[in-house]
């Protein structure tokens, strides 16, 4: 992907970034708190065509000069809008990303990305997955910290061998990357603790 | 009222999105210390630099903060804090527990039970529990990733050797979600028991140590124990003088100088609310 940056066509960011940065943050934070709570994350930026609501409320919010964000290839047209509004170096080797934005049909291997290390676990990446629904009713039952019994969660547009990856990246921890799925202008989280039971 | 001549709640947005990068990992690994880069704070480092750093980069125009220091209220501490927040973001304030949404303490849990729409923020001096076994953080940091912790069972077991019981009584290690080894801060052990399962986010701020660690809602913590000697909490054998609870966690006063003392709740919020029933039930 190319990192000159198109400005004219780069729309509005936060309008009020102090205030909606803060109300964004504590929506992630209740996300990852409470895995499969469905959150909204709605903001004032005009985003670029492509990007979700929630995907680009949660970049705009997190990222900055000290994030390498990685794109899937379907989302490049994000970048310059990404670049203007945050700082955020685009790396183009997902295992150097921080975060990386990518639409569900783009998840392989979570071993992609930067896992962390034993005695770092926290240096690993987090991913904002693109998904085409999200319900907190049927599909998945969520188990881990967070939960209070279970929590169900459905989700369309992930490859049929995500459950694998999952429970591969659980066998990792305390390595392992943390999930936001989001879906137009609302996200849940999967922090690597989350067990899918079914 | 807020003094807009300060960007919101004190901290610049850089540093807060840093904290609040290192708090999403910290919820995400729960028990897990994230290094991140503590700031200079108006408050000398003691004072709950860390905390309030944390509370910096978590609260919004609508939430409602109550601050304690050993429980109460009114200590220095707790309204150096209150009125920082006060002055930086205008929140409104509260010393009721139940309405708060945010509450940053310093080592006490309060007696009523939180919510899940709470968070609360603990204030840490020595966030790393091997730290007084284990002085080299490279060590301890490789027991943490290999989930190492005999060092710590040695040194309760010479407590029992030694006293016959385990001597520790405030800031009481406890296992999180069964995997890391974390310091509760310096809280009684009597309010050990209380973060188990507890609906709330708690977050923690070490900001002379640099460090972010969270608890979950509805996550297990276990402080450790042996066997044949099981975890135990304080008892009293008095009643709070004030509110005549036998359930809290009291403080000895000393009233006179000809030995004069009496016990009550450490909790003020609590203590205040049961007189307040009391004399409207009489």
């Amino acid at each position: 992907m190319s990192l000159a940056m198109d400005l004219a066509s780069v729309g509005p960011g936060l309008q009020a970034p102090e205030l909606e940065s803060q109300k964004i943050f504590r929506a992630a934070a209740e996300a990852l708190a409470h895995p499969g709570r469905i959150v909204a994350m709605q903001t004032t930026a005009s985003m670029p065509a492509g990007l979700h609501e929630a995907s680009g409320a949660l970049a705009l919010s997190l990222l900055d000069h000290d994030t390498p964000l990685w794109l899937s290839p379907r989302l490049a047209g994000a970048a310059s809008f990404l670049r203007f509004h945050t700082g955020c170096p685009l790396t183009e080797r997902a295992e150097r990303a921080a975060f990386a934005i990518l639409e569900a049909g783009a998840l392989r291997s979570l071993a992609d990305f930067d896992n962390g290390e034993d005695a770092y676990p926290e240096r690993s990446a987090t991913l904002i997955v693109q998904v085409e629904r999200l319900d907190d009713q049927g599909g998945w039952t969520l188990a881990g910290p967070g939960i209070k019994d279970r929590a169900q969660l459905r989700v369309e547009g992930l490859p049929a061998q995500f459950a694998a990856e999952w429970a591969a990246n659980a066998g990792r921890f305390p390595r392992g990357v943390d999930l936001f799925l989001s879906c137009g202008g609302r996200a849940c989280g999967l922090p690597r603790t989350t067990r899918i039971e079914a | 009222m807020r003094d807009e001549r300060f960007n919101f709640a004190f901290l610049d947005e850089r540093s807060k999105r840093m904290i609040r990068r290192a708090l999403l990992k910290a919820i995400a690994i729960p028990g897990y210390q994230v290094p991140f880069g503590s700031r200079e704070m108006p408050l000398p480092y003691g004072w709950g630099t860390g905390g309030i750093q944390v509370t910096a980069s978590v609260i919004g125009p609508n939430d409602v903060l109550k601050v304690i220091d050993q429980g109460a209220d009114d200590t220095v501490n707790a309204v150096n804090i209150r009125r920082f927040f006060q002055r930086t973001t205008g929140v409104a304030v509260t010393e009721r527990a139940p309405e708060a949404t945010l509450i940053q303490t310093r080592h006490r849990i309060p007696e009523t039970p939180l919510h899940e729409r709470q968070i609360i923020v603990y204030q840490v001096p020595v966030p790393e529990p091997l730290q007084r076994l284990e002085p080299r953080e490279a060590e301890t940091r490789r027991m943490h990733g290999l989930a190492e912790y005999g060092l710590m069972h040695v040194k309760l077991y010479e407590d029992i050797a030694r006293y016959g019981h385990i001597a520790t009584t405030y800031d009481y290690p406890v296992m999180v979600n069964g995997r890391y080894l974390t310091a509760p801060s310096p809280i009684p052990k009597f309010d050990n028991p209380k973060m188990n399962m507890n609906p709330a986010l708690q977050l923690f701020g070490a900001g002379r140590e640099k460090r972010i660690y969270a608890i979950p809602p509805y996550t297990r913590v276990e402080s450790l124990a042996f066997e044949d000697h099981p975890f135990e909490v304080q008892r009293w054998d008095a009643a709070c003088a004030l509110c005549g609870s036998r359930e809290s966690f009291l403080d000895e006063v000393v009233t006179d100088d000809r030995g004069g003392r009496l016990f009550m709740c450490s909790d003020t919020d609590y203590c205040a609310g049961r007189q307040a029933a009391k004399a409207a039930a009489a």
